[in-house]
């Protein structure tokens, strides 16, 4: 089995209450940054971690902690996001709801190292069962001195706060979220000025993911160096890896990254191989912006080298033959799945979700759902393969967020890897009127 | 009729407005926004969106916008009970749409309709951060998860009895409902 990080205790009854939590080594990381080190000093431990961004982009941590502008004379603000909205993705869920008070640990560390007083937690508004949970959690560790005025008797005072949503995937998108958290509709914004220089309020800001959030306190109570000694190379650390669909053993795995993707989907340690004995047909890796994969390249490169859960290994290929990790969002497809149906359905979801500020997207993402749906349902035309791609192609790199990527990179790849699917929805409209047609073209395999 | 908070809500509308930098108490609209649809019959009528603009001294119109974006917010009377199903790729994977033709048929009413009894109303929504355990429906606060037929009815009839409430959170009902994440035997 692999080593627990984020996870570590998470097995242990009561392991959700403040008392539970102290007593198997929580909070050890604030007493030791407040009490011995500099904000800096933490500043460099996470650096020296290596930690990437675990909310989709993989960007490194400690070089976003860097560019926060401190020579402002405005206040600075830690924001986590706890939006989770991206389809397939449950991980962030899952570890605030087994372990409350490893978020908040990694909330008053992190806010400690950048100099924040104030500090916000945006979790979707779905949950908000969960967002009253965090904040008994939060009620908990003020209690006892590790949040408030005065933390531990040091001159350091932070004001934690859970701020819900109101159900828009959009808010997800940093920038959305803080114009929601702002009190207004979810719209991105244009970039430059970047949040660690104009952020909430205008103020210096950071914002990070709820696993980037949760690995911190490990970091500094052991060492960045220890953490990057874990995993391959650039992608160190463990990840947290929701797998979902037609696997036998679907939920929240915490795992080492370099773990091999065949292990990851046959191992009973993880997926536990494909459901009901059927076959691997496809994987979308990383939640459902990212390119989907045919079986035979997510367990193995064009060059027939076996995949492994890591940044690099999962998108090497580029957009070809490769994919990403994204935030981590494993959706396994067996051979009675549907391409396109799976396909449009995404579209959907990408039209219902666009802020509509740009036409691209808003009229883009329209038209790849109705064509799609027509395909889907028996009334395509021989040219609507191509529309699509040439759809996607003039939404993508046009827009001010990355929805617009995220929306045109599926069904890019699913005609790239999944074409006859599509034609043969074309051409044999009397084969697919059944809402349950399976359509697997490359026979039984 | 204008609308009215409780003094107890509006207490803590004060509490929350603390949670925000003075000048800033807009950021507060979102949560208000949440207390005024479950305090005001479940929707967002348009006096109830005046009445909290009131509180917050906004202009009607930045209130409205806000309310209009969101999909939480219902601008319409509901069901006393809103059965949110996810329609979302994972979760079609493991039969959300038979689920969807289940609760139609078995309720009498198609999507964004109401039960003539007022009891329950139907809707799709998008992923809810639940792919591992789905089918999955919201109905208030509580998920419903890996649902079935049988999970269908007997949570119908649970809720109907008042045995299930929905503001109640996912794991009371672990028995019942199991918790996202947790692995299949
Ligand atoms: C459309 C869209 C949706 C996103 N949704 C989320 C989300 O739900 N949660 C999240 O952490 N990041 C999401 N992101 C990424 C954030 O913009 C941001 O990069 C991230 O929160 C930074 O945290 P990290 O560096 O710790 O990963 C989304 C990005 C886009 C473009
Ligand atoms: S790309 Fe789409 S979601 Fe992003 S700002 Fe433009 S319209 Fe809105
Ligand atoms: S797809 Fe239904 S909860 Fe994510």
């Amino acid at each position: 089995m692999s080593r627990k990080i984020l996870l570590e205790n998470g097995d242990i009854s009561g392991i959700d209450q403040f008392d539970i939590y102290r007593q198997h080594g929580g909070y050890q990381s604030v007493e030791k940054a407040i009490k011995t080190m500099t904000p800096l000093e933490v500043v460099d431990e996470v650096k020296k971690s290596g930690l990437r961004g675990r909310g989709g982009a993989g960007f490194s941590t400690g070089m976003k902690w860097s560019f926060l502008d401190r020579k402002s004379d405005k206040p600075r603000y830690l924001v986590c996001n706890a939006d989770e909205s991206e389809p397939g993705t449950f991980k962030d869920r899952y570890l605030m709801e087994k372990i409350p008070h490893r978020l908040i640990e990694g909330m008053i560390v992190s806010s400690y190292a950048l100099g924040a007083s104030r500090a916000y937690i945006y979790i979707r508004g779905e949950l908000m069962w969960l967002a009253k949970r965090l904040e008994n959690a939060i009620g908990e560790a003020k209690a006892h001195g590790l949040l408030g005025d005065n933390i531990l008797g040091s001159d350091y005072s932070l004001d934690l706060v859970v701020h819900p949503g109101g159900g828009a995937y959009i808010c997800g998108e940093e920038s959305a979220l803080l114009e929601s958290l702002e009190g207004k509709r979810g719209y991105p914004r244009l970039k430059p000025p970047f949040p660690a220089i104009s952020g909430l309020y205008g103020c210096p800001t950071v914002i990070n993911n709820v696993e980037s959030i949760a690995a911190v306190p490990w970091i500094v109570t052991h060492g960045g160096e220890e953490y990057s000694k874990i995993g391959i190379e650039k992608s160190s650390g463990t990840k947290l890896i929701s797998a979902s669909g037609h696997i036998n053993r679907p939920g929240v795995y915490e795992i080492e990254l370099g773990l091999p993707v065949e292990e990851f989907i046959y191992s009973d340690a993880y997926c536990g191989g494909i459901r009901n004995g059927r076959t691997l047909k496809a994987v979308v890796a990383g939640g459902s912006s990212v390119p989907i994969l045919p079986a035979e390249l997510i367990l193995r490169t064009a060059a027939g080298i076996p995949r492994l859960m890591t940044y690099e290994s999962l998108s090497d290929g580029g957009f070809q033959t490769g994919t990403m990790l994204g935030s981590g969002g494993f959706i396994v497809m067996d051979d009675t799945t549907c391409i396109v149906r799976n396909t449009w359905n995404f579209a959907r979801f990408y039209h219902h979700e666009s802020c509509g500020q740009c036409s691209p997207c808003r009229e883009g993402t329209g038209w790849m759902e109705k064509v799609l749906h027509r395909i889907e349902h028996g009334h395509g035309t021989p040219k609507d393969i191509d529309l699509l791609v040439d759809i996607a192609k003039k939404i993508e790199g046009k827009t001010i967020c990355a929805l617009g990527d995220a929306a045109a990179w599926p069904i890019a790849s699913a005609i790239r890897h999944f074409r006859h699917e599509f034609e043969y929805h074309i051409a044999h409209p009397d084969k697919i009127t059944d809402p349950d047609h399976v359509y697997q073209p490359m026979g039984t395999k | 009729m204008t609308p009215q908070f409780s003094s107890q809500t509006l207490s803590n509308i004060e509490i929350l407005k603390t949670r925000y930098p003075v000048e800033q108490s807009k950021s507060a609209l979102l949560p208000i926004l949440h207390m005024a649809q479950a305090e005001f019959g479940g929707y967002l009528s348009r006096e109830s969106m005046d009445y909290v603009a009131s509180l917050l001294n906004l202009q009607p119109i930045e209130v409205y916008e806000v309310a209009t974006f969101y999909t939480m917010f219902h601008l319409k009377p509901t069901g006393k009970y809103v059965l949110e199903v996810c329609r979302t790729g994972p979760c079609a994977l493991s039969g959300a749409e038979h689920i969807v033709d289940y609760l139609k048929q078995k309720l009498g009413v198609d999507l964004n309709q109401t039960t003539p009894d007022g009891l329950f109303t139907i809707k799709e929504v998008e992923c809810l951060a639940s792919c591992g355990s789905g089918p999955v429906l919201q109905v208030g606060e509580c998920y419903v998860e890996n649902l079935t037929d049988q999970r269908v009815d007997s949570m119908l009839a649970a809720l109907k009895s008042g045995e299930l409430s929905d503001n109640e959170p996912t794991p009371a009902h672990s028995i019942l409902f199991r918790t996202c994440g947790d692995k299949q035997s």
